[in-house]
């Protein structure tokens, strides 16, 4: 389980901006470390979010998506006091949830 | 309403593929920097070191939330803005990252020659920056406003200002030579003019920043790190008085400006 | 004799150990499209996702810059409003895998996404709608990619 995300919800009228930081290396797979050896692929692969319990939001990320990623999203129908909670998953099968009220 | 917003969208897309022809570099990259500063990375250090600021760690098991960060225990907003300043007592004019490590020397019983000697991005070395990013975040948009009213502070201005046009090293370099003068550049990196007030968010005001092309959370004494590093200078001691004085000329010379720091850089 | 409690307790730590080694198949995995992620180019990329050959279209919006300071974070936003948009994808042609990201539509949120991606070097980005009757839709933009110099 890695460090905490920084979520940020607001309201925006009748929907919610939600603006998430993940803490995550992303290593490509690419990479060669001083020693020459390849550092093997570390990715979030799928990201998902709730609102209120519901299941809204679901992303499937590669290797491109950049270290210590960020997205934002939109929620229809969000108010202030909802409660969302996102989870991220990745390719070494450590999870992540964390949550936050629209403000 | 979503149509009229796409067309909107898609009139918009076509005006600025018309306009990109004429957007200078320098403009492009402003867009750039513009559109990362929505959700900054050093958003999750500034929560790690608030995180470390309350938490009791050490050998004397003990939280942060006492350390005098210049304005008295406890003290964060406006702390930054106001350092590198004297301190009683350990009688050095420090900045930020030496204070946070008095601090946990002083009160958490860490070894503090420990860590100014472990490697950055490890350690309780890490912890310094993830902490000097909350600090440093407590004061945004406040000025700057270094105290000079103690001796050592003003003697300290004064060798910070001999050791910015020092000239040494293989290249014959001082910081005067990339930051000794208006309308300087590198590549694309426009470099601010450190022997004077620059302005707001520009080079003192900007640091301690994430950097995009490493991923990694710079203080200001890594900064200067690199600085030496670039000038193939010997590395300065972690908090070496050369280093706090140089801190001591660039935030007095910058008086007045907003900081904007945890900044995002490239 | 190991009593039934012990056994489901082995069997419960056994299960944990092969998750945790990723020996277990995990939501993500058996979700997670590895041809699509594989592919190189728009044509393969858009094929591999269960689309028909993609078509440039005014109504899908990608938001991206001219330039790329460093290429290490790029940020980009894909939308587009028409019915029946499934899902909304992100590529970069001249990535090592051109396929960066892949967000589902649904009436619970705007369509509209934004994210960051690492380019390789400078290159074309597209945005892909992908939608329900199998048809991809792009918008694109080439992102100048550069490394700058050694300051701030």
């Amino acid at each position: 389980m890695g460090d905490p995300m920084r979520i940020r919800a607001q309201a925006q009228g009748d929907k919610a901006v939600v603006r998430v930081l993940m803490s995550h290396e992303m290593e490509t797979g690419q990479r060669k470390d001083s020693a020459g050896k390849t550092v093997p692929a570390w990715f979030i692969q799928e990201v998902t979010a709730s609102h209120n319990g519901t299941p809204v939001f679901s992303a499937l990320w590669g290797t491109a998506v950049s270290k210590n990623p960020f997205v934002l999203f939109t929620i229809r129908g969000a108010k202030a006091g909802d409660k969302i909670v996102v989870t991220w998953v990745d390719n070494r099968g450590d999870k992540r949830s964390d949550e936050a009220t629209v403000v | 309403m979503n149509k009229l917003i796409v067309a909107a969208a898609g009139a918009l897309l076509w005006v600025g593929v018309a306009a990109q022809a004429q957007k200078s570099a320098a403009d492009g990259i402003a867009e750039y920097r513009k559109m990362l500063e929505d959700g900054n990375p050093a958003e999750l250090f500034e929560a790690k070191g608030e995180a470390l600021w309350k938490q009791k760690r050490g050998p004397k098991n003990a939280s942060l939330e006492s350390c005098d960060l210049g304005k008295g225990p406890g003290v964060v907003k406006g702390a930054f803005v106001e350092l590198p300043r004297y301190f009683a007592d350990t009688d050095r004019v420090q900045d930020l990252e030496s204070r946070l490590v008095s601090c946990m020397q002083m009160l958490q019983g860490f070894d503090g020659a420990a860590i100014a000697n472990t490697p950055f991005g490890r350690g309780e070395q890490d912890n310094v920056t993830a902490l000097a990013t909350f600090v440093a975040a407590a004061s945004r948009g406040l000025h700057f406003d270094l105290p000079q009213s103690h001796p050592a502070e003003r003697q300290m201005y004064e060798i910070g200002k001999r050791v910015f046009y020092f000239r040494g090293g293989p290249y014959d370099f001082a910081c005067a030579s990339c930051h000794g003068e208006d309308g300087k550049r590198i590549r694309l990196q426009d470099l601010p003019n450190l022997s004077k007030n620059p302005g707001d968010g520009v080079g003192f005001a900007s640091w301690p920043a994430y950097r995009v092309s490493n991923g990694q959370m710079w203080g200001m004494q890594l900064r200067l790190n690199d600085c030496y590093r670039q000038q193939r200078f010997p590395y300065p001691g972690f908090s070496s008085d050369a280093t706090v004085a140089l801190g001591v000329f660039m935030g007095v010379n910058a008086k007045g400006a907003e900081s904007i720091a945890p900044a995002i850089k490239r | 004799m190991v009593s039934r409690r012990v056994m489901l307790r082995h069997s419960a730590e056994a299960a944990a150990l092969m998750a945790t080694a990723g020996l277990l198949p995990t939501t993500a995995s058996a979700a997670w499209p590895q041809a699509a992620f594989d592919a190189k180019g728009l044509a393969d990329t858009v094929k591999a996702l269960g689309a028909g050959a993609p078509q440039e279209s005014k109504d899908v919006t990608l938001t991206a810059p001219d330039i790329a300071e460093n290429g290490a974070v790029v940020p980009v936003g894909c939308a587009c409003a028409l019915a029946g948009v499934k899902r909304l994808a992100l590529l970069v042609e001249k990535n090592p895998t051109t396929l960066a990201a892949v967000f589902e539509v649904n009436d619970a949120l705007e369509p509209s996404f934004a994210t960051r991606v690492k380019m390789a070097q400078t290159s074309n980005v597209y945005a892909v709608a992908l939608l329900a009757d199998g048809r991809a839709l792009f918008a694109q933009k080439e992102v100048k990619v550069t490394l700058g110099g050694c300051g701030g």
